[in-house]
């Protein structure tokens, strides 16, 4: 990488820069655990790294990480979106109910599912720009309308493989020169969303808006506009998670994904978005979900006591935020000192 | 676009079934935060056709007569397939045996969702109270109010604690399952030899962790001698965990003959799992699931055989119980003696210690007889 140290002796100064700015981003210190992490559990447990197990994991991380996507979209301007996992289990269970009680075909039934997310998400977002109700209380209410109308959909029924076209789960296990299809999918969704925040109007908006909406209303930046479109995309996101959920498990409850939100939401916290708004990537986002897959599936390989599991995963989400805020002091400390010089 | 299948109470003459009248209920969509109650439609009247013109119309109408009053019933959780058949089967029972069923419950699975319930049956004077405890001690005292309101209380499926419920219905004894999960790990490892794991629910969950010692009871025999339990991990019946700790359990376990999840979403995630990883004829599935749930796997060889207790006699029978009781037949003392025309062959049942009566041994599915109970199930 870049620290490939150059032959120029007079560099020591620009190579201290570049060291800092790796190290100062959370992208590279939560990669540098990973792999450090991965490779003392496979240490342990050689089958850890086996493909086997690592298609399993990633292909569940994919769908983490694609919904994570959407999420960060909406940390970074400010707000939550709670209703995630109900927006996944409601088009989870949708397309199903589609495949089983009619003869329509695939891509149909799925982009009928995206459209159904993007269209919860547009509801979330007309909630809170329109009626001014703030995010987190908004969509603590279509967590539960969207759950509800699930149950309403489900009438008491679960779906079964059984219900559903022959093979439908097999996407969830194919790859693609080894790598799981979920996962280039989930990798395509990072890096379209990486480029569009980067380098388009809207993402530089979404940052805007995130740091002051006020500063960015003098300047012409519509906060509410940005911000309903965030959200509509987070749900067109969920949407696409939700019909990977149901390919993945090919078993449909009412219940489905409950309990993902705060998965998906510590993804993206861990992946260093700032809660408080305007600062962090997908990139992280994406890295911070993989880790928390790769923590879960490591921590019952390393045969841990079964007992203890959430207080050591808790422990490690901690761990790895907290390293990182203190690495993050050293060097702005650090950069502080070199500028007093 | 939300085409069902309707739910059609066939009047399937098989062993497991109760023919029966059937209603088309269509319950009420759930309150997702406050507990109000939820009334789904007493049966209905004999007159109610079934819901399909496809469906053979052999409804038999309720006969007249039996008991009057209001029957409460109380599951876990409603919009629960699993309880949703057990209340088929008090519907069935409340037409051939008189009375009027109500089912109220929480949305999700919370012993404190289920007290304003059990308070409203006792204030407007129900007869009868059919309960799943989400939480045994948790319900207990609003169960001995209704009690001492001269309630009758009968729990099934999930007991409450003992003293709050006049008859508790077991759907199996626990030595009946726990053997029986030992007898089909043995079935399914080759040779009954082997490395087996165990895909439980939550590690607080009551008739898991009681299956699972009984099972480890059985597996000191020395048939079972060959099997090697590498340990119990918990997926707390959600697909998302059950999926990663199956995972991580093959991962950590190579070896891995037969995974033993006895319970229904744990048991469909972890077959699912050995599909994915093309494990089939490798690692073997066995436990507690739904004929449709497993249909699939029990056909793929992912998982050649598993168990159940027939969900419709065990709602069947809570619901003769309550009746036996309100009529004076039985006190729901130890030693009591019962009989129920349609169950048990028409054998008598018999109350045991802490009044609790056992509906009968755990049934095995497999690739014989799953597409038959997967028609006369229903789920």
């Amino acid at each position: 990488m870049a620290l490939s140290a150059p032959a120029n002796v007079r560099a020591p100064s620009r190579v201290g820069t570049l060291i800092g700015r790796a190290a100062r981003s959370r992208e590279v210190t939560l990669a540098a655990v990973v792999v450090v992490l991965s490779m003392f559990v496979w240490f342990e447990a050689p089958n850890f790294l086996s493909s086997t197990n690592l298609i399993s994991v990633t292909a569940l991380t994919a769908i983490i990480v694609i919904a994570a996507v959407g999420e960060a979209l909406v940390i970074i301007t400010k707000n939550i979106d709670l209703s995630v996992e109900s927006t996944m289990g409601l088009v989870a269970f949708v397309v199903a109910e589609m495949l089983k009680g009619q003869n329509i075909p695939l891509p149909a039934a799925w982009a009928l599912g995206i459209g159904l997310g993007l269209a919860l998400g547009m509801a979330n977002g007309v909630v809170i720009t329109i009626f001014r109700v703030p995010s987190i209380v908004a969509t603590l209410g279509t967590l539960s309308i969207y759950r509800g109308l699930t149950y309403w959909v489900a009438n008491g029924q679960e779906i079964t493989t059984s219900d559903l076209p022959n093979g439908y789960t097999d996407p969830a296990s194919q790859t693609i020169f080894g790598v799981p299809l979920f996962v280039i999918l989930a990798i395509a969704v990072v890096i379209v969303a990486a480029l569009i925040l980067r380098y388009t109007v809207f993402g530089r908006q979404v940052y805007a808006v995130g740091s002051n909406a006020e500063a960015a209303a003098t300047i012409g930046v519509g906060a509410r506009s940005t911000v309903f479109l965030v959200f509509a995309l987070a749900g067109m996101l969920a949407g696409v998670a939700g019909v990977l959920w149901g390919i993945e498990f090919g078993q449909l409850y009412a219940s489905s994904a409950s309990g993902e939100s705060l998965a998906v939401i510590a993804a993206v916290v861990v992946g260093g978005v700032s809660i408080s708004g305007g600062s962090g990537t997908v990139v992280g986002a994406a890295i911070g979900a993989l880790f928390l897959g790769l923590i879960n599936n490591a921590l019952t390989v390393l045969n841990l006591p079964q007992e203890w599991l959430q207080v050591i995963y808790g422990a490690v989400i901690l761990l790895a935020v907290v390293t990182d805020a203190l690495v993050q002091m050293r060097t702005q400390r650090a950069k502080a000192r070199s500028r007093m010089r | 676009m939300f085409h069902r299948l309707p739910r059609a109470a066939a009047g399937v003459a098989l062993a497991l079934v109760l023919a029966g009248c059937s209603s088309s209920a269509t319950p009420t969509p759930a309150p997702v935060i406050t507990p109000a109650p939820v009334i789904t439609p007493a049966p209905a009247t004999p007159t109610a056709a079934p819901a399909t013109p496809t469906a053979a119309p052999t409804a038999t109408p309720c006969p007249t007569g039996g008991i009057t009053g209001n029957i409460v019933m109380l599951p876990k959780q409603i919009n629960n397939p699993y309880f949703d058949v057990a209340f088929k089967g008090a519907q069935n029972a409340a037409c051939d045996l008189g009375g009027t069923l109500t089912e109220v419950g929480p949305s999700s699975a919370d012993a404190t969702l289920q007290i304003p319930f059990i308070q409203t049956a006792t204030t407007q004077s129900a007869k009868a109270i059919l309960v799943s405890a989400d939480d045994a001690n948790v319900i207990a005292p609003a169960l001995k109010s209704a009690m001492a309101a001269g309630i009758k209380v009968v729990g099934y499926d999930s007991s409450p604690a003992v003293g709050a419920y006049s008859v508790f219905v077991n759907q199996a004894d626990t030595a009946g399952i726990g053997k029986g999960l030992a007898d089909m790990a043995c079935d399914e490892a080759p040779n009954c030899t082997g490395e087996i794991a165990v895909l439980s629910a939550a590690q607080t969950a009551t008739n898991q962790n009681a299956w699972i010692a009984a099972m480890k009871t059985t597996l000191t025999g020395s048939k079972y001698a060959g099997l090697k339990l590498d340990g119990v991990y918990y997926g707390n019946d959600d697909p998302t965990i059950s999926t990663t700790q199956t995972t991580a359990m093959l991962a950590a376990h190579p070896n891995l003959k037969v995974i033993i999840a006895p319970t229904t979403v744990g048991i469909v995630a972890a077959a699912q799992v050995v599909t994915s990883q093309n494990l089939i004829g490798k690692v073997f599935v066995t436990g507690l699931g739904t004929p449709m749930g497993m249909q699939t796997f029990v056909k793929s060889g992912a998982a050649p055989e598993f168990a159940l207790w027939n969900v419709t006699d065990l709602g069947y029978l809570a619901y003769a119980v309550a009746v036996d009781l309100l009529n004076g037949t039985i006190k729901g003392n130890p030693g009591d003696t019962f009989t129920v025309p349609s169950l048990n062959g028409g054998a008598p049942y018999t109350i045991g210690a802490n009044s609790v009566v056992v509906l009968g041994p755990p049934f095995v599915f497999n690739a014989q007889n799953i597409d038959q109970y997967v028609a006369s199930f229903g789920f």
